[in-house]
């Protein structure tokens, strides 16, 4: 078994995703190398030998793959994945965007977002809004896959010492060009990585009222979701929203605030290790997942909350 | 221009989707069948395009079952001129819907063709990228902005950190995000009307297209049952069981 993973970065360092990719990897067993494409990306290359359990690193240092463009880094996949068993990326907008482009030049059906690894060749993956778990089997020669990163603990960054080896490659397919990019600014921690994260829904009413929250999260180091009515009310950014079609998080607490529990955002939090609803309608459906339930005015109880803390 | 928009019938949004008991299968037999909500919104892009003076032509594609002739009858009364229904019982993985829908592209030429971004059945989010790949068009995943100007498209991107904006040579393919548009209703003239339109049928075989799956389900389960949890009575309480039995702040 020889796999590639694909590591997500941003030219000057990992993220966090990369870790718990390799991870899953590691289930599989076999060889892992660790490609990084990118342009400048000598320190999120040299962050990847150390990386724990890799291999190789391979680098695509060049302006082709500086904004990861689908169309060039799928080339660039499918030229060096032919070499390898299994592909892996993680389910991340870039790993969705670039992995089954990839997957198709190399004529293989893709496998989105496994939660399990069971054998080389089976894995688990949430379909239907994570209603229903599927184990699927591929047969194909190359198993191209990207990981729901919640599902596995990452492996450490630090212990391996991988030999770095650079690709002379510039696929540029010339059919694209990035133009610019709008990034939300935060402190807080990312909303994938946090141990803890409280969102808002449709309840908090407004965009100020988030600071509730806001000062909540400073206090227990947390990230700040929002469900999609928050989002598509313009409370808060779309980057936010946590659920079926936007972010899937697993902290150790997640607190919804003002939130139903659409089948569509419990797709993106059930697995949580604690859930706590704060919500004045007792019978909202997200009473049926949390662990501890109160039901209140969130403009009592989170201010409340921010003083007993 | 002209633009192909394809389609796909799932469950209804609403409905909660649960495996049968022997995990063969989910139990969809008399679930309420829709578009899926993100090809409507591809659906309403194209006609805004058309309303701009942007496109010329919509062909709205479904593969699938004979009854996504109703998802393309959809398509048609929210403004699509002509379906092509792709029919097979076969179960069609994204490999093989790309693969049809390349031959498609080759014969239809469009010059812009709009998906959306995942079903909600499958939660796949791959058969835009594959027809990417196959056709060798750019992609623009996940869009929140569409902007036409003459031989390119500029597209904005939800990515995990925000917004990317990228400009892609026509034609170029296109999957749209929740946040692109809100998609109208269709109203009854138009659905009458839809009844009119062209709707040719042919199957992959005459695409010369090999559906056979690639990946097998073995099994279908429900995900783990969370414990039942309790109500709490206040503020307090709830501090105090996080901070003593949940121990997690």
């Amino acid at each position: 078994m020889s796999i590639l993973v694909i590591a997500e970065h941003d030219n000057t360092g990992l993220k966090g995703a990369t870790f718990n990719t390799v991870a899953a990897a590691r289930e599989i067993g076999g060889d892992i190398d660790l490609l990084v494409a990118g342009a400048g990306c000598g320190s999120a290359a040299e962050a990847a030998a150390k990386v724990d359990g890799v291999a190789r690193v391979l680098v695509a240092d060049n302006p082709a793959y500086e904004h990861q463009l689908a169309e060039n880094t799928a080339l660039l996949i499918a030229e060096i994945g032919k070499n390898y068993t299994h592909i892996l990326a993680p389910a991340t907008t870039t790993g969705k965007n670039t992995l089954p482009r990839a997957a198709a030049l190399l004529d293989v059906q893709s496998i989105s977002d496994i939660v399990s690894v069971e054998s080389a060749d089976t894995f688990k993956r949430p379909i239907y809004a994570g209603n229903v778990i599927a184990t699927v089997q591929s047969s194909d020669a190359i198993k191209v896959i990207t990981v729901r990163g919640t599902a596995f603990d990452p492996v450490a960054a630090e212990g391996g010492s991988a030999a770095l080896e650079n690709l002379d490659s510039a696929s540029d397919a010339g059919l694209s060009a990035f133009v610019g990019e709008e990034l939300a600014k935060s402190d807080r921690p990312e909303l994938t990585a946090a141990k803890v994260v409280i969102s808002g829904g449709r309840g908090m009413q407004n965009g100020e009222n988030f600071e509730l929250l806001y000062k909540v999260a400073d206090k227990l180091g947390a990230a700040v979701g929002a469900s999609r009515a928050a989002v598509d009310a313009g409370f808060v950014p779309n980057d936010m929203q946590v659920g079926q079609t936007g972010k899937i998080v697993a902290p150790d607490l997640y607190v919804a605030v003002g939130i139903s529990g659409a089948i569509q955002h419990l797709a993106g939090m059930k697995d949580s290790k604690v859930i706590v609803a704060i919500n004045k309608d007792e019978e909202a459906p997200i009473f049926q997942v949390a662990d501890y339930g109160l039901v209140a005015d969130l403009f009592e109880a989170v201010p409340e909350l921010d003083t007993k803390l | 221009m002209k633009i192909l928009v394809a389609v796909k019938r799932v469950v209804d949004y609403n409905v909660k989707v649960r495996p049968k008991s022997d995990g063969t299968d989910v139990d969809i037999a008399n679930a309420k069948m829709s578009i899926n909500p993100f090809c409507e919104i591809a659906v309403e892009e194209a006609v805004r395009l058309k309303e701009k003076g942007v496109a010329t032509e919509i062909v709205a594609v479904s593969l699938g079952a004979k009854q996504s002739q109703e998802q393309i009858r959809t398509a048609m009364a929210l403004g699509a001129d002509r379906g092509i229904l792709v029919e097979s019982d076969t179960e069609l993985q994204p490999l093989a819907v790309a693969k049809c829908l390349q031959a498609i592209v080759a014969k239809e030429s469009p010059d812009l063709v709009i998906l959306g971004k995942q079903s909600i059945d499958g939660d796949n989010n791959q058969t835009g990228q594959m027809l990417g790949a196959l056709t060798g068009m750019a992609q623009g995943t996940f869009a929140s902005e569409v902007d036409v100007a003459g031989a390119k498209v500029k597209v904005t991107r939800e990515i995990d950190g925000g917004l990317q904006t990228v400009e892609l040579q026509l034609p170029a393919i296109v999957t749209t995000d929740l946040r692109l548009n809100e998609p109208r209703y269709a109203s009854l003239p138009n659905i009458m009307k839809a009844k009119k339109k062209p709707l040719d049928t042919t199957t992959p075989a005459e695409l010369g297209v090999d559906v056979a799956p690639r990946v097998q389900t073995l099994k279908v389960e429900p995900p783990a049952e969370r414990q039942a949890g309790i109500k709490v009575a206040d503020v307090a309480e709830l501090v105090e069981k996080l901070k003593n039995e949940a121990k997690v702040i």
